[in-house]
């Protein structure tokens, strides 16, 4: 520890050139963790991606469309607190270049086609507000009327946005709905679920996978570790929360690391699409 | 708080003087044989305008206590006041039976029904075995089972929100808390069956919504539905519980609040005062508006309405698009009771 604080210190170290691991918490070359997709080349820690980051690694290139980009937020509480949701929702704006934290659109996977979205863990925590709700249902429904595969990568440590109150809450229900008519007309759903994935988003569509994979280590689960720890007033099992924990748990159909993410999503879809890479059709099950 | 008789809330405290006052004159007429009963009847009165006053001015905070209020109707006073037979179902097949949630069979009025309610209790030891509301994975499966069970017999649903919120503990985390909740959201809207929702206490976010997706939504006139606890809110905007009064009013929580969003379709008044001032005409008030909202229901074809149901959760929101609010579905008004 002593050791770690006089390195951080040592003036002739350029800015920028070493980052620390939150998962081994030692120093890593900035250019190695960069040419490995942002994973630690030690610890195999995944970093955090932003939406641009995630769609350069994961889709072919070039091959991503985006749908709905000026969906933009408001302020229907007139959320105030320390700093008001107005101001937050700009400067969260200013530092990504979004307008919320939810990207969306179509784009091949190795050829295949697709509808992708992502939430984006940089913007407010990748948490869901009207605007993030709005866009994952679109790109459900537009899958469902496409017969496309979807894939969605959630990085949602935000979980609900507490600053549009209720009307997140009920983003939970809006996208499950959502999800429940693609179920029934036979859709594919893969959720990828990445570091972290909390609360209100990991409730309802990040679950929702009809098969759900995660990177290594990523912190998942409804309550968060504090909020569990000042309930039970106890220390949590090591490892609890993490990808290996739902594994473990029976919640994950697999792990899969950041480079192999490509290959492997584009081989399960596979199994599950036409000749025509499409949903095949069925009949829908039941009203509605 | 006194484990026997009422208790009160602070800002209930001029009315709990004046129901002392009421009592000592009562015992000292009857004691001495004197006819106080003009006097008493005058208190009466001025108390019943303090109830009315401080129901008029209640700010959120104050709801949220009302909500929480120990002599509140629970879910066993519904199940006994306002539906008859209940016949409980316990287990949800794969863990457990979760006792902070019921579910069975009842009648409401004349139509057989099914009835899953977020259950507190009504004495410590009742609310222990309750959890307090708090439900594991297991409540939230079981909820679902027999919804299902519902579903294949063509009975309406009817689900009665009470809770804090789902429990947050290593149990719960363990058996996929976020997993069975998300899978109940998708499973109650697919069901065609008539669904009925009802805030009856608390909304206590994904807890609530666990058993909250249906045709209509109610909500009594002092519950609260939240995206989290006013204490949950407080203590990570100002690092601290204490601001929950603060919380509670920019959460935008009451039953006014959640019908201008047109997420809760329609409110349930109290009694004046709280339902905790006179629980059997709560209950029945609800069991009017759950008779009144099921005959309406009952009335569209099935298509239709589950065509309504989704476009209601599609419609919540507020955004810009192309510059544009998008906000059709709230309705611009003061959120003043």
């Amino acid at each position: 520890m002593f050791k770690r604080i006089r390195f951080r210190k040592k003036k002739e170290m350029p800015p920028g050139l070493f980052l620390r691991c939150p998962g081994c918490a030692n120093m890593q070359y900035k250019q190695d963790v960069d040419e490995r997709q942002q994973v630690c080349p030690e610890c195999n820690f995944h970093f955090e991606l932003s939406s641009r980051e995630r769609i350069a690694h994961l889709l072919d290139e070039d091959s991503f469309t985006e749908m709905w980009g000026d969906l933009a937020p408001t302020d229907p509480l007139n959320f105030k607190a320390k700093k008001a949701y107005k101001d937050r929702i700009e400067a969260s704006q200013a530092a990504t270049g979004l307008k919320d934290a939810c990207v969306v659109g179509t784009a091949e996977l190795e050829g295949k086609p697709v509808a992708f979205g992502c939430t984006d863990p940089k913007f407010m925590r990748g948490s869901m507000g009207s605007v993030v709700g709005e866009k994952i249902t679109r790109i459900i429904e537009h899958a469902t009327e496409e017969r496309l595969p979807l894939i969605f990568v959630s990085g949602s440590g935000g979980g609900a946005r507490m600053d549009e109150g209720a009307l997140s809450l009920m983003q939970m229900a809006k996208t499950s709905a959502a999800l429940a008519r693609m179920d029934q007309a036979g859709g594919l759903f893969v959720s990828v679920l990445t570091n972290p994935t909390m609360g209100g988003c990991m409730a309802s569509f990040a679950a929702l996978g009809d098969i759900t994979v995660a990177e290594p280590k990523a912190l998942l689960g409804f309550a968060g570790p504090r909020v569990i720890r000042d309930t039970i007033k106890a220390d949590l099992p090591e490892g609890f929360q993490t990808s290996e924990f739902l594994l473990e748990h029976g919640f994950l159909d697999m792990i899969v690391n950041r480079g192999e993410l490509r290959a492997k999503l584009a081989e399960l879809i596979g199994f599950c699409v036409g000749e025509d890479g499409k949903i095949v059709k069925k009949p829908r099950r039941g009203a509605g | 708080m006194a484990a026997s008789g009422p208790s009160y809330l602070d800002f209930e405290q001029p009315i709990h003087e004046i129901e002392q006052k009421i009592e000592e004159l009562e015992t000292f007429a009857d004691s001495t044989q004197l006819d106080l009963g003009d006097q008493i009847a005058q208190l009466r009165l001025l108390r019943d305008d303090l109830r009315r006053d401080i129901q008029s001015r209640l700010t959120p905070w104050q709801r949220v206590q009302i909500a929480r209020h120990p002599g509140r109707p629970v879910a066993a006073d519904y199940l006994e006041g306002a539906f008859t037979d209940f016949v409980e179902l316990h287990g949800d097949r794969t863990f457990g039976d979760d006792g902070a949630i019921a579910t069975g069979f009842a009648k409401l009025g004349e139509r057989r029904v099914l009835v899953v309610a977020h259950r507190k209790g009504k004495t410590t030891k009742d609310r222990i075995a309750c959890n307090f509301g708090s439900a594991h994975p297991e409540g939230y499966r079981k909820a679902i089972l027999k919804m299902q069970l519902a579903e294949k017999y063509g009975l309406p649903v009817i689900t009665l929100i009470d809770t804090p919120g789902a429990f947050p503990g290593v149990g719960a985390e363990e058996r996929g808390q976020a997993f069975i909740i998300a899978r109940n959201l998708l499973e109650m809207a697919k069901l065609t069956v008539p669904v009925i929702c009802t805030v009856i206490g608390e909304g206590g976010s994904g807890g609530a919504l666990g058993i909250g997706i249906g045709d209509r939504m109610l909500m009594l006139q002092n519950a609260y539905y939240s995206v989290i606890s006013p204490e949950g809110c407080s203590s990570i905007l100002w690092k601290t519980a204490e601001k929950a009064s603060e919380a509670a009013a920019i959460l935008k929580l009451t039953a006014k609040d959640l019908k201008r969003f047109r997420i809760v379709d329609e409110i349930v008044p109290e009694p004046v005062g709280g339902a905790h001032t006179d629980p059997a005409t709560a209950v029945d008030t609800v069991r009017e508006a759950l008779i009144r909202t099921l005959d309406e229901l009952e009335a569209l074809e099935t298509e239709q309405r589950l065509e309504m149901r989704y476009a209601k959760l599609r419609s919540i929101g507020v955004f810009l698009e192309d510059g544009v609010l998008e906000a059709r579905r709230v309705e611009v008004g003061s959120t003043a009771d």
